[in-house]
């Protein structure tokens, strides 16, 4: 499809969307030397132009409000819309954030409230002490989280480097832990899970130099972590902190509290659990929550909520790690997630987790014939598999596309041999459940029988499989490279 | 339950085929004192509930007459940005990994690059960034990593201090040491600027319009880094670089900035959206998602994520930053923005911006005695203002008494600036607006009696 740059004709505009001109022009205000030479190279359309490019783009895309979408690790999970209702409210999108700082907060306390009751919702669903709303996506939490970490251990003039990971942790993870200034040591996993004896050693080995250790848990296979309650006591025998990646936190809502299970850090996905829209991979949210004893190092300002029920922005605390966000986070993800918890309740939560559970088992035992299950016994909110003998997972992936469905996640765990990880979410129904099964049992049927058809697939889309190499040794990043 | 589409029937079906008796036996994993003793206590409501809830909330937020910008701009917003850019296709698809059914947010991505690096005159950018501060920590990022050894940034003072203590978290556990150049009344100090880049510098960092308005060419400032083989980053305001000399024309490697003027709203403080542009030769140093063009098997054009050895799930602890997402409907919204106004349109709300400043910065200086140009540089859509009282005090007073936030009151970040108003202007704030901003700050400074500006100042 032709970009909005080729659609564009020299002179063409929607005059009114703009102010009219100013009559001097900026020449008038500003000296010769500080102004720009011509203008910039933007699309110069009309409105019919524009809405007609964008809405044809938008038909080009595969999304959870069109097509079963089990990409695994990602929860893409229905978002209500009632939340894009109440994040459209004119009376929270118009508020300029520096408002609250500059009048105390005057001005700005229904936003406050749905930042200070979320906050509080957070904390009782996690059993953390205290929650900030500030980093801008999981990755950003988990930096901030780690932060702490750093923060805490300096504290005590510890000079504590080492982070430890388990092998199979997402890549932001030991990318967050370097940003933070850790060296990571990875751990061996062990039927999946990661083995106590293996962190035994690493204590042995690296003794108090080791920080903390981040782990997700139901972990990147999909299986709950076992040995919790042992990680993280072996873990505080030395006082390192353990942290926990709430990327797959959907799986035990109202199951586990994971401040009862003694985890010192957590950030959570609020794009993942919390039902607020990926928007094709941003904007997110990534509360990050914390323990009694971390409290001090949370970045700063934290909402506070006075005696006669007004809320507060507080920026005395000389312990914290500093600014993680330019304010108090991406509000308008905040509020879709409040809306979605106020809507569900804590019954509706737990529900959630359960029914996501149930989705994931009933596909892995669909299944069982058609992939090989590794892992074969209960998972969680998603499982692994891997392409059954001869078949690749690309090519699967593939074949789901051109059949309408979203291709699980696939080449991930690296340690899972031609891995798919399908993960339904709560609110797919049987019905859709059933069909993605059959679809997948008939392309590894037929994939097996005509294996050059697959390596084609998909057809009927917009595109059939791109040259990567192309892109990259080409670098045509913009209209002009 | 809301949103779970499961009958009895399906359930026990399903428990069935899986081979559990209930709901509960398939958390067995879960030790059974791990499971909580308490959860979250409230009940769910029925949606018109929640509707209801969230239109209360909105209206006890005030709406108020602002020249309030700080960074953070209040232009209007076509109809057509929330149209287009909220079709669900766009807003419940994810990252587009998988490229045949997701060429809709590829495309939109690759024309955004091509916007920003045709806004600021450079050779490429990314996906987007967070923001505007996380933006420029990346920024110096990359030039301690292309400088290799070096680990000092030159900082300008007039780089918004929100940014510059995100600068301070972020960098707190890692090689990079910043040296701050102080303003000369709220003017950068060029020739301090180049006597602090040395044979230590891997780059220096400038804000142009800076905190205070001022506009200015740092390209002297440029040429004296690239003499020290350092780097050069210049944050910026996306609106106004359709009006300001391009970080491309002074000669910047990078370029960064806060892109919420370009059609996001305000929202209390996001999302918002972080740009980056650069040279060609950095491109393999700068973090975030890229997408490029190619074709498929068929030879047609079409667009995919690229260059992905840079990113964390190949690199992990190596890679260039833990970010693995983009602020993907913002820079959407900031495309479909860009699009509707054209090359003259986003010129047309510059430079009536630029104007309504010069126009408020006119009327005070004229209308209110004692008050004066905090300089004689040139600004753009923000100006400062010295006023014979307290910002702090006139800020809070103008709210309670007319619902007008009359600016920001610099000396809440600059030391010796109790007194300094910063007054931002877009195109909404007309001549009218500009008059009760008049009346309220003349209002104002009337009932401030001596004896409470005495308090205040003590």
């Amino acid at each position: 499809m032709e970009t909005i740059y080729s659609k564009s004709v020299p002179g063409r505009r929607t005059t009114g969307l703009a102010p009219d001109p100013v009559k001097e022009g900026a020449a008038a205000f500003l000296p010769e030397g500080c102004l720009r030479k011509g203008l910039p190279g933007l699309p110069e359309c009309s409105e019919l132009d524009v809405v007609r490019h964008f809405t044809q783009l938008a038909s080009k895309n595969f999304s959870v409000d069109g097509n079963f979408y089990p990409l695994g690790s990602c929860t893409m999970k229905y978002d209500p819309k009632i939340n894009e209702v109440a994040a459209g409210l004119t009376g929270f999108t118009s508020l300029h954030p520096m408002l609250a700082q500059l009048a105390n907060g005057q001005g700005c306390q229904g936003a406050m409230h749905v930042l200070y009751t979320l906050e509080r919702s957070l904390c009782a669903i996690t059993g953390m002490e205290a929650f900030t709303l500030q980093p801008m996506a999981g990755a950003n939490g988990e930096f901030t989280g780690v932060a702490i970490i750093a923060a805490y251990h300096k504290s005590l003039g510890r000079d504590r480097r080492i982070m430890l990971i388990p092998d199979a942790a997402h890549g932001t993870n030991p990318a967050s832990a370097a940003m933070a200034g850790f060296t990571v040591v990875e751990l061996p996993s062990k039927d999946g899970m990661i083995d106590p004896e293996a962190i035994r050693a690493a204590i042995e080995k690296y003794g108090d130099s080791i920080a903390g250790l981040m782990m997700t848990c139901p972990n990147t296979l999909g299986l709950m972590e076992v040995h919790v309650k042992e990680i993280v006591e072996l873990l505080h025998g030395i006082d390192a902190l353990v942290y926990y990646d709430g990327a797959n936190m959907n799986a035990i809502l109202g199951k586990m509290r994971v401040g009862d299970a003694g985890f010192d850090v957590v950030h959570l996905n609020l794009h993942k659990t919390f039902a607020t829209p990926h928007g094709g991979g941003g904007p997110g949210a990534g509360p990050v929550g914390v323990c009694e004893r971390l409290i001090p190092f949370l970045p700063s300002p934290r909402i506070t909520r006075k005696a006669d029920g007004s809320y507060e922005f507080l920026t005395d605390a000389p312990q914290s790690i500093g600014k993680i966000g330019p304010f108090y986070g991406s509000f308008g993800v905040l509020l879709r997630a409040m809306a979605y918890i106020w809507r569900l309740g804590g019954e509706g939560l737990e529900r959630v987790a359960e029914y996501a559970v149930l989705n994931a088992n009933y596909m892995r035992v669909k299944l069982k014939d058609v992939l090989d299950i590794p892992y074969d016994r209960l998972c969680m909110h998603e499982f692994v598999a891997s392409a059954p003998h001869g078949l690749r997972a690309l090519d699967l992936a593939k074949g789901l596309l051109e059949r309408g469905f979203h291709a699980p996640t696939i080449y991930f765990p690296l340690l899972v041999h031609e891995c798919l990880m399908p993960e339904p979410t709560e609110t797919e129904s049987k019905q859709t459940l059933d069909a993605f099964c059959d679809a997948l049992a008939d392309i590894v049927a037929k994939g097996r029988e005509h294996p050059e058809e697959l390596a084609a697939a998909p057809h009927g889309l917009p595109v059939t499989r791109m040259d990567e190499t192309e892109a990259a040794r080409g670098m045509h990043l913009t209209e002009d490279m | 339950m809301p949103y779970i589409p499961h009958t009895e029937a399906e359930r026990d079906a399903m428990l069935k085929t899986v081979g559990v008796a209930s709901l509960d036996d398939l958390f067995v994993d879960i030790a059974q004192d791990l499971r909580p003793k308490s959860f979250l206590a409230s009940a769910g409501l029925p949606e018109q509930e929640v509707r209801t809830l969230c239109e209360e909330l909105a209206a006890r937020n005030t709406r108020v007459l602002s020249f309030l910008g700080a960074g953070f701009y209040d232009h209007y917003i076509p109809a057509a940005v929330d149209a287009l850019a909220g079709q669900s296709a766009f807003v419940t698809a994810y990252t587009p990994y998988q490229a045949e059914c997701s060429q809709g947010t590829l495309q939109a991505i690759y024309e955004f690059q091509t916007a920003i690096a045709r806004l600021t005159e450079l050779d490429c950018a990314n996906a987007s960034l967070y923001d505007g501060g996380t933006a420029l920590f990346e920024a110096c990022t990359m030039c301690v990593r292309s400088a290799k050894k070096r680990t000092k940034i030159v900082l300008d003072e007039g780089i918004n201090p929100i940014w510059r203590r995100m600068l301070a978290t972020y960098a707190r556990n890692l090689p990079v040491d910043f040296v701050l150049v102080p303003l000369k009344n709220g003017v950068s100090d060029k020739e301090a600027l180049k006597a602090a880049i040395d044979d230590e510098t891997a780059g220096v960092a400038v804000q142009n319009p800076n905190f205070f308005g001022v506009v200015d060419d740092y390209s002297d400032v440029f040429a004296a880094a690239r003499d020290k083989k350092a780097l050069s980053v210049i944050s910026v305001n996306p609106v106004l670089l359709s009006v300001l000399k391009t970080p491309g024309a002074m000669g910047a490697d990078i370029a960064v900035g806060e892109g919420q003027p370009l059609g996001q709203p305000l929202d209390f403080g996001g999302p918002y959206l972080g740009l980056m542009a650069c040279k060609k030769a950095l491109v393999r140093q700068m973090p975030g998602r890229l997408v490029g063009r190619t074709h498929d098997t068929e030879g047609r054009t079409g667009y995919v994520l690229t260059l992905q050895a840079r990113e964390q799930h190949i690199r992990r602890s190596k890679a260039t930053s833990n970010i693995c997402s983009n602020q993907n409907l913002c820079a959407l919204r900031a495309l479909v923005y860009l699009s509707l106004m054209g090359p003259q349109g986003l010129r047309d709300v510059a430079e009536n911006s630029i104007a309504n400043a010069h126009l408020a910065a006119r009327e005070i200086v004229n209308g209110i005695e004692g008050a004066s140009l905090l300089n004689d540089a040139p600004f753009g859509n923000e100006v400062a203002i010295r006023l014979p009282v307290p910002a702090d005090v006139l800020v809070q007073r103008c709210l309670v008494r007319h619902k007008c936030v009359p600016g920001y009151p610099a000396g809440r970040d600059f030391e010796g600036m109790e007194n300094v108003l910063i007054v931002a202007c877009t195109e909404k704030n007309t001549e009218g607006q500009v008059g009760i901003l008049l009346d309220a700050i003349r209002d104002v400074i009337a009932w401030i009696g001596q004896d409470e500006l005495c308090q205040a100042r003590g």
